[in-house]
């Protein structure tokens, strides 16, 4: 995957909670435009260990000198977030992927609606500047814990002019999903990013009320094909391989000096399969090349995107 | 680098021709004595110097001819290019990977200048000057999908994402292989697919299409495809079948070195960064039977490949009536020497 080289221009405390972070290219040059809803994957180096987290884009898409982005502080994640908050400072540097959509506005969509939980707000932000731009019939209904504890609600009502809906739980205001799924015009799309309990939540509502499997949206990040690191013996070439976390094993194999045969490099043409002849954990199998029955069966892999879940490999190259 | 740009012509008295380097650079499809469907998908890297894919969109010797073939098409039969409303932010997307590659691979040819959204295009080769502002539609004097894709050689189709699949929602297309764009139009990947034998039960279609979709920007991909073509046409649609189709009964053993083309196409896909679209590029280059035999390691490759190809896909090609005099021209070239894997020339 392709990286970006990035400084952080400005931090700003949102909330207590919630940190804004304004990322410029390294060399002040613009930034690649992206499509609202997109995403870029930050890479943190964290003394011996690699952060990779999803953040939406969530500044304007025709704003190419800045790409923004917020993180709300999770005590509980592996630490990503809370890297973001203590560490990352104005002048730092930071490593980024290119934007990637898989949160996408439907062209021909006749209405949107919105539905964002707290910090579930991000990629709306960047969606709206698209609605706006084409003039489209769309209502955010964004739900949070307290005014006190929501952001962006004074930037959001000035830029939705009257189709901003906000429910504070504080106040005990709900959303309800029912009603405002019911009634809506056909040909509307439905697009929900927060806490999971609200996603589940939202799609259920849609479904049991015959909304179309299509015009229902949830966010979803792109997973880079990481995952712990491990050791791939190659039988033939008699060598063994580190696999670190942050790399393919494709790339890695390739990295120790041993040609491999590749193509894709995306998990769909085959060309890199390996047989597997000893495995301690099984296969993480990532690929759409390999039908059901061969994954299960662990004996061929396809070192381009997948893993074992093991700590030790042995492949027949 | 300096092209010489060949007078030519791609219909009537067919004064298409190679150079020697120019057959030289064919991106000659076979690696090996077989041939079959495959997910045969790779990134879109800068290639050699010199070759195909050296460059995001290569210009060659035949640009300038090309693009006029293209005007002349378009003019009998506006219909080859189309676009629905909701793909104009696809069309900027387009026109700035397009204008951006081209300036700077070819600066002797092309030069874009930016002043804030008011942007000066040259084309040299084809001394076209405009300045225009980037978003403004009525700024160009066609709709700015039209207006790049008349200077690039090969056809362009834009495809919208959306419903877990993509939509051919816009194309410029003058040199197909017998397929129509004003049929296709609108049409999903299934359904644009549908006539090609065995990809499906290959479950080559289902797979390629999951890669497209998570296809990311400054990621491009490319691939190879082929058929053959008598003369070297490039516009061999459906619409004008009757003008074309019938010069496959002037196939014989005279004959058939000269009027048989291979037509290879460099298909690329490019994700658009404003629009989340997908550029799907189709360019073409044809070589007759005698170009190919130039290198004897292809023609004895072809040879092979031809003669063990499925019937279904004979047919799928349209090439049916004069395959056999085909396959016996190519077969003089053939000692049975082993081949290495590789589609290189000697």
């Amino acid at each position: 995957m392709s990286t970006i080289n990035v400084k952080v221009a400005a931090v700003e405390e949102v909330t207590p909670l919630i940190k804004h972070f304004r990322l410029e290219s390294e060399d002040g040059a613009d930034l690649p435009p992206f499509s609202g809803g997109s995403h870029i994957v930050v890479t943190m180096d964290a003394e011996g260990r690699t952060y990779r987290n999803p953040y939406s884009l969530m500044g304007s898409p025709s704003d190419t000198r800045a790409y923004h982005i917020s993180v709300r502080r999770q005590e509980s994640s592996r630490g990503g977030s809370v890297f973001m908050h203590e560490r990352v400072q104005v002048g730092m540097r930071l490593k980024i992927t290119h934007p990637v959509n898989l949160f996408s506005l439907s062209k021909l969509a006749h209405k949107h609606i919105l539905i964002a939980g707290g910090i579930g707000i991000t990629p709306f932000m960047s969606q709206i500047e698209d609605l706006k731009a084409v003039d489209a019939d769309y209502e955010l209904h964004y739900a949070f814990r307290s005014y006190e504890q929501a952001a962006f609600v004074n930037e959001l009502e000035e830029k939705c002019e009257g189709k901003l809906y906000c429910y504070a739980d504080s106040q005990n205001e709900r959303i309800d999903l029912t009603e405002l799924l019911r009634h809506q015009p056909l040909g509307t799309h439905v697009y929900v990013c927060g806490p999971s309990p609200m996603v589940v939540a939202v799609l259920e509502t849609a479904r049991n009320l015959g909304w179309p499997e299509n015009n229902i949206h949830h966010e979803e990040f792109s997973a880079p094909p990481v995952g712990e690191p491990f050791k791939v013996q190659l039988a033939r070439s008699g060598i063994e391989v580190e696999v670190p976390a942050e790399m393919s094993m494709l790339e890695a194999i390739e990295e120790a000096g041993v040609a491999a045969d590749s193509l894709c490099r995306g998990g769909v043409c085959g060309r890199c399969e390996l047989t597997v002849l000893e495995t301690d954990g099984g296969i993480q199998h990532h690929d759409h090349y390999l039908s059901d029955s061969e994954k299960v069966s662990c004996r061929s892999i396809m070192p381009c995107v997948s893993r074992t879940k093991g700590k030790r490999l042995v492949v027949d190259l | 680098m300096q092209l010489n740009f060949n007078d030519e012509s791609f219909r009537d008295d067919y004064s298409y021709k190679n150079s020697p380097e120019a057959i030289k650079r064919f991106p000659f499809p076979f690696s090996e004595d077989h041939y079959m469907y495959s997910v045969n998908i790779e990134p879109h890297a800068k290639g050699a110097k010199g070759s195909v894919y050296e460059y995001t969109f290569d210009v060659d010797e035949h640009y300038v001819s090309e693009c006029l073939d293209k005007s002349v098409t378009l003019e009998q039969d506006p219909g080859r290019y189309a676009a629905l409303p909701h793909m104009m932010t696809a069309q900027w997307d387009f026109l700035e990977l397009a204008m951006t590659a081209m300036a700077n691979d070819y600066p002797e040819y092309f030069t874009l200048t930016k002043n804030g959204n008011v942007w000066t295009w040259k084309n040299r080769p084809l001394e076209i000057i405009d300045t225009f502002t980037f978003g403004d539609a009525t700024t160009l004097p066609y709709e700015p999908f039209e207006y790049m894709g008349r200077q690039m050689q090969g056809d362009f189709v834009l495809l919208d994402q959306r419903d877990g699949t993509l939509y051919a929602d816009a194309g410029i297309v003058t040199s197909q292989a017998d397929w129509s764009l004003a049929f296709n139009t609108g049409m999903s990947w299934q359904e644009w697919h549908g006539p090609v034998p065995k990809v499906t039960e290959l479950g080559v279609l289902d797979r390629a299409l999951k890669y497209l979709l998570n296809l990311q920007v400054a990621n491009p991909v490319r691939r190879l495809n082929w058929t053959m073509t008598i003369n070297p046409r490039l516009d061999t649609s459906p619409e004008n079948y009757p003008l074309w189709a019938i010069d496959r009964k002037k196939v014989n053993d005279e004959t058939v070195g000269d009027l048989v083309n291979l037509r290879v196409e460099l298909q690329t896909l490019f994700r658009l960064p404003r629009s989340n679209a997908i550029v799907f590029g189709i360019r073409c280059y044809l070589a007759s039977l005698k170009d190919i035999a130039t290198y004897p390691r292809w023609a004895k490759r072809l040879h092979r490949v031809q003669k063990d190809l499925h019937p279904d896909l004979i047919e799928y090609k349209g090439m049916t009536t004069y395959h056999r005099y085909v396959i016996d021209w190519l077969a003089q070239f053939d000692d049975g020497e082993v081949l290495e894997y590789g589609a290189h020339p000697e």
